[in-house]
C-alpha cells in the first residue's frame, strides 16, 4: 500500500521536489524533500528534530553539525536531497542511544555548556574526535573543535570534558 | 547561614546545573523550536542605505507571492505604536528624536525596517520580501562621531539642530592645577571600534494576540519579560494585566537581548493586525544590521603623578557614536557615563575630570552589551598606571600595591563618584601574583626578549557595578524594575515549587536559586523545582541584566524560603504541640532540636495543610504558598571587583597575537555556586579577549557595514584561546542576608584591560604601541612600522 504523503515515486514529485531514501537516527527514511531545503531546515521543520540548531546558515558557527555516514557535516551547507543513500545521526538519536553518555556527563560535571545552543554541534564534533581512538593533546582538542563556536563558556571546560572522556577510555 | 542548614546542595555547593541534561540531549525548547496553531512567519525588508529618502515603496507583487498573507509598511504599522524616545530624564540635555517602528519617509541606518512580510513559512516570507520594491534616494551619511560633530556635517534629526545626543562633564578636586604642577604626565588616545554581542542564537519572538479577549501573549527570547510586558502594554495600548511575556530556553543574551527592538514590536503589531500568532526569528545576516551594537568610542585620557609615585589626577574625554536614535529604556549614555565615572576607581587620588559625549551617526543603535562602559574605565586606568609605573621605573605590581585605595580608607567615594565598601583589590592582587607565578613569568619574558621573542604581561584591576538598585534606574523615568521576586509553594508531597521573576540565558541562575531555596527551607535540591521568566505568574521583577540575578533574585528567594520555613514550622508546632523555636527543618523533616528526633515530615505537613485542615485548630491560618520581593532601596549597586592577568606573544613578522595564559581572581561576594561562578568568569574572559583581538563591525566612512557575515566578523574559537585559571576572594555584600554580588561581566571587563596592557607590554622593547581596538595583525604591523620609522 502506498503512503500518499511520503511515497517517493517519481511520478508524484513536483518540479521542485526530490525523493530520498536514507537512514535517520537508525531508522529508515523515505521522503519527498524540497530541492532547495537544507538538511538542518529539513530536520527541524519536517522531522521536528529541533535539537539541531541554526546559528548562521552560512557554514561558520557549527551549531547545525550532524553526522553523515559517521562524519561531522554542516546541516546548513548540506541539502536534504544530498542525504539519499546515507546515514544521518542527530543529537536526538545519539543521545537516546547512549553513545554520548560519557561526554554528556563530563560536560555537565564541568558546566561545559551555558546557553547550550552550540552543544548539539559541539558534542557531535567531540564524538567524532573520540571515534578516532587516537590520543589528543589539549592543543589538538582545541584545534579539532575550532569549527564550533561557543559564545558562553570560553572553551576551557569543554576541552577539560573531552580530555576527561579520553582519559576514561584509556583506563578502560 | 545557620550551620545546620548547610547541605551538599545548598549555598556554596559546587554542583552542576540541573538544566543541562535536557539541553545536552536535544530537548531544549528555544524560540525557533516552537510552533503555534495558525502561526505566520515574518521577514523584514530593511533599508540598504545608511541614510536615504524613501521615495516610494511597492508591495503589490509581494502580496501576490505564494504563501503570503500580508505585507505591511510604516503606513499600517507605525500608527499602532506610540513612538519611542530613548531619553534618560535624569540626564539634563540628553535628547533623541522620536523613533517609530518603521522608516516612513527616510531611513537613518542601514538595516532600519521598512516593510514586514507575513507568510505561511519563513522561506515564503523571504521570497516575497525580495519582491518588495523600494525606491531610495541616498542622502549624505555620517558614521564617525568626530565627523558628525563638525559644523556642516549631515544632521540626522533636523529637529535636534545637531548630532550631539548628550554632553556631560564632571570635576573633582583641582585637576587643572594637578596636571600643571605634577612631575609626570602621561597622555594617550584610545579608539574602540564597534562590535556586537553575537549570541549564537539570534533574537526571536512569537507574538500571539488573541482578538477574542484582546490579550497578548509573547514568547520572547528576551532577558526581561517584565520590561517587555510594560512596553507592549504602554506602547500598543493593551491593559498590562492582559499582556503576558514568557521566556523560553535562550541561546545567549549578554545584554543584547535586553534591548528594545523596533522589528520585534512591529512583529507584535502584525499579530494584532492579523489576529494570528506571528513568529520572527532574526536571520544571522540581518543580526549584523539589527542587533544593538556596542562600543564605538574614542577616548583621550591622561594621568599625573608625583615623582614619589603618588597619583595626583586623572582626566578622561570620551566621545561615542551611538547610532541613529536613543536606545529605548536603556539609553545611549551608559557606556560613556561608566567610562568617565569608573576610570581609575581602584586607585587613590583626589583630582579628576571627565567628559563624555554621545553622538548620533547613521549606524545601528548602541545598546546594552556585557560590561557596557566598564571595560573602557578598566583599560584607561590600567594602561595609564602601567605606563606610569614604567615612567617611575617601578614594577607594575608594586605600583598597584602602593596606589590602590588602602583597606583602611574603606568605605570611600572615588573622585569619579564610585562608592567602594567591601572591595578587595589588595587581596585579589596578592592571590593573582601567586596564582600566575608572576616573578617567574617576568624572568621568562626577559630571557625570551633576548632571543627576539616578544611576550607581554598585563595585569588589570577592575571594579564591576553589579545589581543596580532603584536609585540607579528610578530617576531615569524608565519603567525598569530593579527588584526581583520569588513565590514558593510547598507541594502536598512535601517538595517545593519555586517561581522566580529571574530569567536564565545559560548563566545557571535558576540552579543557584534552587540551592538558596533548598537551604532556606531545609530540603535537598532535588525537592525544589524552579520556573522563571513568566511575567504572568511570578512576583514582579527585572530579570537578567547588570549581573543581578543571584544577588537580587537570590536574596528574594532566600527571604521567601525563610518565610515558607517559618510557616511550615508554625504548622508543625500546632500539630506536635512543640514550640516553633524548638523545631527546625532538615532534609524534608521537621526535627525537634532538643531531642534531635524527627517529629513530622514535610509530606505530612503538605497532606494535612492542603487536605486535612479539619484536624487543625479552627483559627489556624495555613499559608504554604509565600511570596517575597527584594530591592535594595538605597543602593546604586553592589560593587564587585577583581584582578586579571594576560600573558601574550606578539609575532612581529605576521602581527598575530598568541594568547599563552590567563589568570583571574574575582570577588563577587558570597558564591552560591562556585562552579557556575568560575564558568561565568571564563566565558567573560574569552569574550573580552575577542573584543581586544578580533571583533569589529567594519563600516565605510559613509556608514555602510562592510563585514556582515560570520566569515568576516571574527569571534574567538577554541584553538586561539588560552587555558584560564580562576580563583576567588569572597567578601560578602554587607547589606544583604545572602551577601552575593554579581559575576556576569567582571570576566570580560578585566580581560579587556589585561589584554590591552599585555599586548602593549610585549611591544614596549620595540618602541611600539597599539591604541586602536581590535588589535588586528594589520594594526600590530602598522604599530611596529611606525616605531621603526621613529
Amino acid at each position: 500500500m502506498t503512503d500518499p504523503i511520503n511515497d517517493p515515486a517519481d511520478d508524484l514529485l513536483g518540479d521542485d521536489e526530490v525523493a530520498i531514501e536514507a537512514t535517520l537516527n537508525g531508522r529508515p527514511l523515505r521522503r519527498r524533500v524540497k530541492a532547495r531545503q537544507h538538511l538542518a531546515d529539513f530536520l527541524r521543520q519536517e522531522m521536528e528534530l529541533t535539537g539541531t540548531h541554526l546559528g548562521c546558515e552560512h557554514g561558520i558557527c557549527g551549531a547545525c553539525t550532524v553526522l553523515i555516514d559517521g562524519r561531522t557535516a554542516r546541516g546548513c551547507l548540506t541539502l536534504a536531497a544530498q542525504i539519499s543513500g546515507k546515514t544521518v545521526d542527530t543529537i536526538e538519536g545519539l543521545a537516546e542511544s547512549g553513545k554520548l553518555a560519557e561526554l554528556q556527563a563530563e560536560f555537565i560535571a564541568r558546566n561545559a555548556a551555558q546557553c547550550a545552543f552550540c552543544s548539539s554541534g559541539m558534542l557531535l564534533t567531540a564524538y567524532e574526535l573520540l571515534s578516532s581512538g587516537e590520543t589528543w593533546s589539549r592543543a589538538d582538542i582545541r584545534e579539532f573543535i575550532s569549527g564550533n563556536m561557543c559564545r558562553c563558556t570560553g572553551y576551557h571546560a569543554i576541552v577539560d570534558a573531552v580530555e576527561a572522556v579520553i582519559a576514561l577510555r584509556a583506563k578502560s | 547561614m545557620s550551620a545546620d542548614a548547610l547541605s551538599a546542595s545548598g549555598i556554596g555547593a559546587r554542583i552542576p546545573r540541573r538544566e543541562l541534561k535536557r539541553l545536552l540531549s536535544g530537548y531544549g525548547r528555544y524560540i525557533d523550536d516552537i510552533k503555534l496553531p495558525r502561526m505566520l512567519h515574518a521577514c523584514f525588508v530593511r533599508s540598504p542605505h545608511p541614510h536615504a529618502r524613501l521615495v516610494a515603496i511597492e508591495v503589490a507583487a509581494a502580496k501576490r507571492a505564494p504563501g503570503v498573507v500580508a505585507v505591511f509598511t510604516a503606513a499600517e504599522i507605525n500608527p499602532r505604536c506610540e513612538p519611542f524616545v530613548g531619553v534618560a530624564l535624569h540626564r539634563p540635555g540628553h535628547r533623541s528624536a522620536p523613533q517609530h517602528l518603521m522608516a516612513a519617509e527616510r531611513a537613518v541606518w542601514q538595516g532600519q525596517p521598512v516593510a514586514i512580510v507575513l507568510a505561511e513559512s519563513r522561506a515564503e516570507a523571504e521570497d516575497a520580501a525580495e519582491l518588495v520594491a523600494a525606491e531610495w534616494q541616498p542622502l549624505p551619511a555620517v558614521g564617525d562621531q568626530l565627523q558628525a560633530i563638525v559644523p556642516g556635517a549631515p544632521v540626522i534629526h533636523a529637529e535636534l539642530g545637531d548630532n550631539v545626543a548628550f554632553d556631560f562633564s564632571l570635576e573633582k578636586g583641582e585637576p587643572a592645577k594637578a596636571f600643571t604642577d605634577s612631575d609626570i604626565v602621561i597622555e594617550e588616545e584610545l579608539r574602540f571600534e564597534r562590535q556586537m554581542a553575537m549570541t549564537l542564537e539570534t533574537r526571536g519572538l512569537i507574538a500571539d494576540f488573541n482578538p477574542g479577549d484582546g490579550s497578548l501573549t509573547v514568547i520572547h527570547a528576551h532577558q526581561s519579560p517584565f520590561q517587555m510586558q510594560e512596553i507592549f502594554s504602554r506602547h500598543l495600548k493593551i491593559p498590562e494585566h492582559k499582556v503576558r511575556v514568557t521566556a523560553p530556553d535562550i541561546g545567549g543574551g549578554f545584554g543584547m537581548k535586553l534591548n528594545v527592538y523596533s522589528d520585534e514590536i512591529a512583529t507584535v503589531v502584525a499579530s494584532m493586525l492579523l489576529g494570528r500568532p506571528v513568529k520572527f526569528c532574526v536571520d544571522r545576516l540581518e543580526s549584523f544590521v539589527s542587533d544593538a551594537q556596542a562600543r564605538d568610542h574614542r577616548i583621550k585620557c591622561r594621568i599625573a603623578l608625583e615623582r614619589t609615585g603618588k597619583i595626583t589626577a586623572m582626566e578622561l574625554d570620551d566621545i561615542g557614536a551611538v547610532g541613529a536614535y536613543g536606545m529605548p529604556m536603556r539609553f545611549n549614555v551608559a557606556e560613556g557615563m561608566m567610562a568617565i565615572t569608573m576610570a581609575g576607581a581602584p586607585y587613590a587620588f583626589e583630582s579628576y575630570k571627565g567628559r563624555t559625549r554621545s553622538v548620533y551617526v547613521n549606524k545601528n543603535l548602541i545598546g546594552m552589551y556585557r560590561g557596557v562602559g566598564m571595560p573602557f574605565a578598566c583599560i584607561v586606568g590600567e594602561l595609564l598606571t602601567d605606563l606610569a609605573a614604567d615612567a617611575l621605573g617601578i614594577d607594575t605590581v608594586e605600583f598597584k600595591r602602593r596606589n590602590y585605595w588602602p583597606k583602611s580608607s574603606l568605605p570611600c567615594v572615588t573622585p569619579g563618584g564610585q562608592r567602594l565598601e567591601t572591595v578587595s583589590f589588595h587581596e585579589c592582587l596578592e592571590k593573582l601574583v601567586r596564582l600566575m607565578h608572576y616573578e617567574a613569568l617576568r624572568k621568562e619574558q626577559a630571557e625570551l626578549r633576548k632571543r627576539g621573542i616578544y611576550r607581554g604581561i598585563g595585569i588589570a584591576t577592575f571594579c564591576e557595578q553589579t545589581a543596580y538598585g532603584p536609585p540607579y534606574y528610578g530617576p531615569s523615568g524608565a519603567s525598569i524594575s530593579t527588584q526581583d521576586g520569588c513565590t514558593l509553594r510547598l507541594e502536598p508531597s512535601g517538595s517545593v515549587r519555586c517561581i522566580t521573576s529571574l530569567t536564565d540565558q545559560g548563566q545557571g541562575t535558576l540552579t543557584s536559586v534552587a540551592q538558596i531555596v533548598a537551604q532556606a527551607v531545609g530540603v535537598s535540591i532535588e525537592q525544589v523545582s524552579v520556573l522563571g521568566g513568566d511575567s504572568a505568574i511570578s512576583p514582579y521583577g527585572g530579570g537578567a541584566w547588570a549581573s543581578r540575578g543571584t544577588a537580587i533574585g537570590g536574596e528574594a528567594a532566600l527571604r521567601a524560603g525563610t518565610m515558607l520555613r517559618e510557616n511550615i514550622l508554625a504548622l508543625a508546632s500546632a500539630l506536635t504541640q512543640t514550640p516553633a523555636d524548638a523545631l527546625t527543618i532538615t532534609d524534608s523533616r521537621v526535627i525537634n532540636t532538643r531531642t534531635h528526633q524527627a517529629v513530622i515530615s514535610l509530606a505530612e505537613i503538605g497532606r494535612i495543610g492542603y487536605f486535612r485542615q479539619d484536624t487543625l485548630p479552627r483559627d489556624f491560618d495555613v499559608q504554604l504558598s509565600v511570596s517575597a520581593s527584594f530591592a535594595a532601596n538605597d543602593k546604586m549597586y553592589y560593587m564587585a571587583n577583581g584582578v586579571q592577568a594576560s600573558y601574550v606573544e606578539v609575532d612581529c613578522e605576521t602581527g598575530f597575537i598568541g594568547m599563552l595564559g590567563h589568570w583571574a581572581v574575582d570577588d563577587c561576594g558570597r558564591m552560591v555556586n562556585p562552579l557556575l561562578v568560575d564558568e561565568q568568569v571564563r566565558g567573560g574572559i574569552v569574550q573580552g579577549i575577542g573584543a581586544v583581538l578580533f571583533e569589529e563591525c567594519v563600516y565605510s566612512e559613509d556608514a555602510n557595514l562592510l563585514n556582515g557575515t560570520m566569515a568576516d566578523y571574527l569571534v574567538p574559537m577554541a584553538g586561539e584561546m588560552p587555558d584560564i585559571l580562576v580563583d576567588h576572594v569572597e567578601t560578602p555584600e554587607a547589606s544583604t542576608r545572602l551577601g552575593a554580588k554579581g559575576i556576569g561581566e567582571g570576566g570580560l571587563i578585566g580581560a579587556m584591560g589585561s589584554a590591552w596592557v599585555a599586548v602593549n607590554d610585549a611591544l614596549k622593547p620595540l618602541g611600539a604601541k597599539v591604541r586602536h581596538q581590535p588589535f588586528t595583525p594589520e594594526r600590530i604591523l602598522d604599530a611596529l612600522a611606525r616605531a621603526r620609522a621613529g
